[in-house]
C-alpha cells in the first residue's frame, strides 16, 4: 500500500489544515494588539453561551448547509457552481411569489409550495449556465459568476418595480401573511417545556436543511442517478463510454444544485425577514464553497462544517461588542484562511503527511 | 445641454470608468495567457486600493502609495501562485479565498488603524492624483469638434489614465514580439512542450503572476488615489468580475481588451448619467438592465452565438511534470 490510511485523509489532513488557518487568524488578531485566546473565548461564548447565541448559530448554519450541499453536489460531477449567490437570490423571488399569491392560513400548507417555488426559481437560474456548459462548452464558473450579477440586477429591478411595496421607500415587497409565519425554535420548543430565546431567528428550516442533507446522501450513494453523477465526475470519458449521457448529468446536477441553493430563501426570506428584500444572501453562496471543501463534499461533513461556520459568523458578531478593536470582518479573514488552507493549499499538508505514512510503512515492512 | 457636449461628457466618464477595468483586464490577460485562471482580480485590486490609500495618506506621496498598492497586490498574487503553481491546488478556490481575504483584511486593518469602519482618511494635495492639462488644451478649445475632443476628452485626465492606455501597446508588444511573450503564450496552451524545450514552466508562470500583481496594484491604486480620494469598504464593487468578463469578451487579446473595457465603461457611464432611458415614449430601459448588460453580453459571447471565445488551452490545470 502506497497511500495514507483513510482516517488520515478524512480527519487528520483537514484537522491540520484547520489548525493552520486558525493559527494564521490568531496571528492577525495578535497583530492588531488583541489576545487571540480571549477572542476564541468570546467567540465560543457568543455563539454557544446562550440560547440566543445558539439560535443565531443554527440560523446561519441552516444557510450554509443549503449552500454547502449545493456546491458539493456539483463538485461530485466535477462542476464548480460558484453561482449559489445568484441562485438563492432568484429563489427568493419564487418563495415571495408563492407566499404573496394567497392568504395562506397555515405555514405547513404553504411549505410545500414555497419549497417548490424556491427550488424551481433557484434551479431555473442554474439551468442556463448548465445548458451552456453541456451544449456549448462555455465555462460554468464564468457563466455562474455572470448570473450572480444578472440575478442581483433582476432582483433590484423587481423590488423597485412590480414587486415593490408601495407603502414604503425601501426596495422590498409587502410582508407575507402573518398566519403563514414559520415556527421558530422558541415556538417549537415551548410546548415541550424547553426555554429557547424568543429573539433568535433559527426556525423550522433547520430541520429542512437536515432533511436535504440526508436526501443528498441518499441521492449520491443510494440511487442510480447519484452513481451516474459520481461516475461522470470521476472520469467523464469512462462514464460516456459506459452509456452515461454527459449533457443530461450536467444539467440535472446543476438543477439539483441550484434548487438546494434556493432553499436558503426559505430560511432567510420566509423564516426571518417575512418579506423579500435586496441582498439577503449576504455571501452565504460563497461560504458554501468553504463549507463543501471542509466537509469533503459529504453531507455529514457539510453539516458539521456548516455548524462551525455558523459559530464563526455569530461569534464574530459578538466579538465586535467584547473587543472593539476587532471588526466583524475578522470572520471573513478566518473564512478566507480556511478556504485557502483546506482548499487551495491542501497539498502543502497532504504531501508531507502522505510521505510520513509511506516512510512508516516501509519501516514496518523492514522491521 | 448641447448634444455634442453631452456626448463628450459621457465619453469622458466612460474613459474614467474604464481605466480600472482595463488595468485589471490586462492583469488577468497575463495570468490566463500563462494558464493560470484568476478570479481573484477583485481581491488583489481591493487590497491594493487599501494599501495605496494608507501609504499615500501616511507619506503624503501618491507614488509611494502606488508602490505600496503594487506590493500588496503582488503578495496576494504570490499566494495565488503558491497555491496554484507550487502546490497544484484548485485555482478557482484559491481565487475565492483571495477575494475573501482582501474583503476581510482591508476592513480589519483599516478599522484598527483609523477606527472609521474600514474607511481611510481623505487624501489631498500630493497624496492623490490630479488631472493633467495637456499643452495647448485651453488654446485649442475653440476649434470646432476636434478642439473639444482634445481639450475635454484627451486632456484633463490623470497620470494613471495615460499610463493604462500606454500599457495596451506594451502588452501587445510583450506578448507578440518578445521571446518572453512567445513562451508565455506557449505555457498557457501547451506547458509540456515548453518544458520539453528546457524552459521552466514554474518560473514562467510565477513571472506572469508578478505582472498580474503589478497591474492589479495599479488598478487598485487608481480607485483609491485617482478616481476617489480615500479607501472605502468593498470599493472595487465587482469590477474585478467585470474585468474578467471583458477579458472573455476580448478573447484574451490586448487591443480587444481596450475596446471591451471602453465599451463596459461606456455602459457604466450611461447607467450613471441616464438611469432610466425612455425609448420614444414606448418603453423604458431600466437602469438595472444597463448595469447587467456587460454580464449578459459576456454570457452571449461565451455561448458562442456571436463569435466563439476560446480560452487558453491549459488554463486552470496545474502542470505536473512527468516522472
Amino acid at each position: 500500500m502506497d497511500k495514507m490510511p483513510k482516517w488520515a485523509d478524512v480527519f487528520l489532513v483537514p484537522f491540520i489544515n484547520l489548525l493552520l488557518a486558525f493559527i494564521a487568524s490568531g496571528l492577525v488578531v495578535w497583530a492588531i494588539g488583541e489576545n487571540p485566546f480571549d477572542a476564541i473565548y468570546f467567540m465560543v461564548k457568543g455563539s454557544l453561551g446562550s440560547t440566543s447565541g445558539i439560535g443565531y448559530t443554527l440560523y446561519y448554519a441552516t444557510n450554509y448547509i443549503f449552500t454547502g450541499l449545493a456546491v458539493a453536489v456539483a463538485f461530485h460531477a466535477r462542476l464548480f457552481n460558484i453561482g449559489g449567490e445568484g441562485q438563492a437570490a432568484v429563489a427568493g423571488i419564487g418563495v415571495a411569489l408563492v407566499l404573496l399569491a394567497f392568504n395562506w392560513p397555515y405555514w405547513w400548507l404553504a411549505l410545500p409550495f414555497a419549497v417548490a417555488g424556491g427550488a424551481l426559481f433557484g434551479a431555473g437560474w442554474a439551468f442556463i449556465p448548465a445548458y451552456l456548459q453541456a451544449k456549448r462548452g462555455s465555462h460554468i464558473v464564468i457563466t455562474t459568476i455572470m448570473f450572480n450579477f444578472i440575478g442581483a440586477a433582476l432582483l433590484g429591478y423587481l423590488l423597485n418595480g412590480v414587486m415593490k411595496n408601495p407603502g414604503t421607500q425601501n426596495a422590498e415587497t409587502l410582508a407575507f401573511p402573518a398566519t403563514a409565519h414559520l415556527p421558530t425554535f422558541h415556538e417549537m420548543l415551548a410546548p415541550l417545556g424547553i426555554e429557547f430565546s424568543k429573539s433568535a431567528p433559527a426556525n423550522v428550516s433547520f430541520l429542512l436543511a437536515l432533511l436535504c442533507a440526508w436526501g443528498v446522501w441518499a441521492l449520491l450513494w443510494r440511487t442510480r442517478l447519484g452513481y451516474q453523477i459520481r461516475a461522470f465526475g470521476q472520469n467523464e470519458r469512462a462514464a460516456t463510454y459506459a452509456g452515461i449521457n454527459g449533457t443530461r448529468i450536467t444539467i440535472i446536477t446543476m438543477l439539483i444544485s441550484g434548487g438546494l441553493a434556493g432553499m436558503l430563501a426559505i430560511n432567510v426570506v420566509w423564516g426571518e425577514q417575512e418579506r423579500l428584500i435586496k441582498e439577503f444572501v449576504e455571501g452565504a453562496g460563497f461560504v458554501g464553497i468553504a463549507v463543501a471543501l471542509m466537509g469533503r463534499s459529504h453531507p455529514f461533513g457539510i453539516v458539521l462544517a456548516a455548524l462551525l461556520f455558523g459559530m464563526l459568523n455569530q461569534g464574530g458578531f459578538e466579538l465586535l461588542w467584547e473587543m472593539p478593536a476587532i471588526s466583524k470582518e475578522m470572520v471573513l479573514v478566518i473564512q478566507a484562511l480556511i478556504i485557502l488552507f483546506t482548499g487551495a493549499l491542501d497539498n502543502m499538508v497532504r504531501d508531507p503527511v502522505e510521505r510520513m505514512f509511506i516512510r512508516l510503512q516501509k519501516k514496518k515492512a523492514q522491521g | 445641454m448641447d448634444g455634442f457636449l453631452q456626448l463628450i461628457l459621457t465619453l469622458d466618464m466612460s474613459i474614467r470608468l474604464s481605466v480600472v477595468l482595463l488595468l485589471a483586464c490586462l492583469a488577468g490577460l497575463f495570468s490566463e495567457r500563462a494558464g493560470i485562471v484568476d478570479i481573484g482580480l477583485e481581491g488583489k485590486m481591493l487590497i491594493a486600493a487599501f494599501f495605496a490609500a494608507v501609504a499615500s495618506y501616511e507619506t503624503g506621496q501618491v507614488w509611494l502609495g502606488v508602490l505600496a498598492g503594487i506590493a500588496a497586490s503582488v503578495v496576494f498574487s504570490m499566494i495565488h501562485g503558491l497555491a496554484s503553481i507550487t502546490y497544484r491546488g484548485n485555482q478557482l478556490i484559491s481565487g475565492v479565498a483571495i477575494n475573501f481575504l482582501a474583503s476581510g483584511m482591508t476592513v480589519v486593518i483599516g478599522n484598527a488603524l483609523y477606527h472609521k469602519g474600514g474607511q481611510t482618511p481623505a487624501l489631498s494635495g500630493d497624496a492623490r492624483f490630479h488631472d493633467i492639462t495637456l499643452p495647448f488644451a485651453d488654446a485649442l478649445r475653440g476649434v470646432p469638434v476636434l478642439g473639444a475632443i482634445y481639450s475635454d476628452l484627451l486632456s484633463g485626465q490623470n497620470a494613471l489614465v495615460y499610463l493604462a492606455f500606454l500599457i495596451v501597446p506594451l502588452t501587445w508588444w510583450t506578448l507578440y514580439r518578445t521571446r518572453f511573450g512567445l513562451r508565455l503564450r506557449a505555457v498557457g496552451e501547451n506547458p509540456a512542450s515548453v518544458d520539453t524545450a528546457g524552459i521552466s514552466v514554474v518560473r514562467l508562470r510565477y513571472q506572469a503572476l508578478i505582472i498580474t500583481g503589478v497591474l492589479c496594484g495599479l488598478a487598485g491604486a487608481y480607485l483609491s488615489t485617482a478616481q476617489g480620494a480615500a479607501f472605502g469598504k468593498e470599493m472595487t464593487a465587482g469590477r474585478g468580475y467585470i474585468a474578467l468578463a471583458a477579458l472573455i469578451f476580448a478573447k484574451w487579446r490586448p487591443w480587444y481588451a481596450m475596446w471591451a473595457t471602453l465599451l463596459f465603461g461606456l455602459l457604466g457611464a450611461i447607467s450613471n448619467l441616464f438611469p432610466n432611458i425612455d425609448v420614444f415614449g414606448i418603453f423604458t430601459i431600466p437602469v438595472q438592465f444597463t448595469q447587467a448588460l456587460p454580464y449578459i453580453l459576456t454570457v452571449v459571447i461565451l455561448a458562442g452565438f456571436v463569435g466563439k471565445a476560446i480560452p487558453p488551452k491549459a488554463g486552470g490545470e496545474p502542470y505536473i511534470k512527468e516522472r
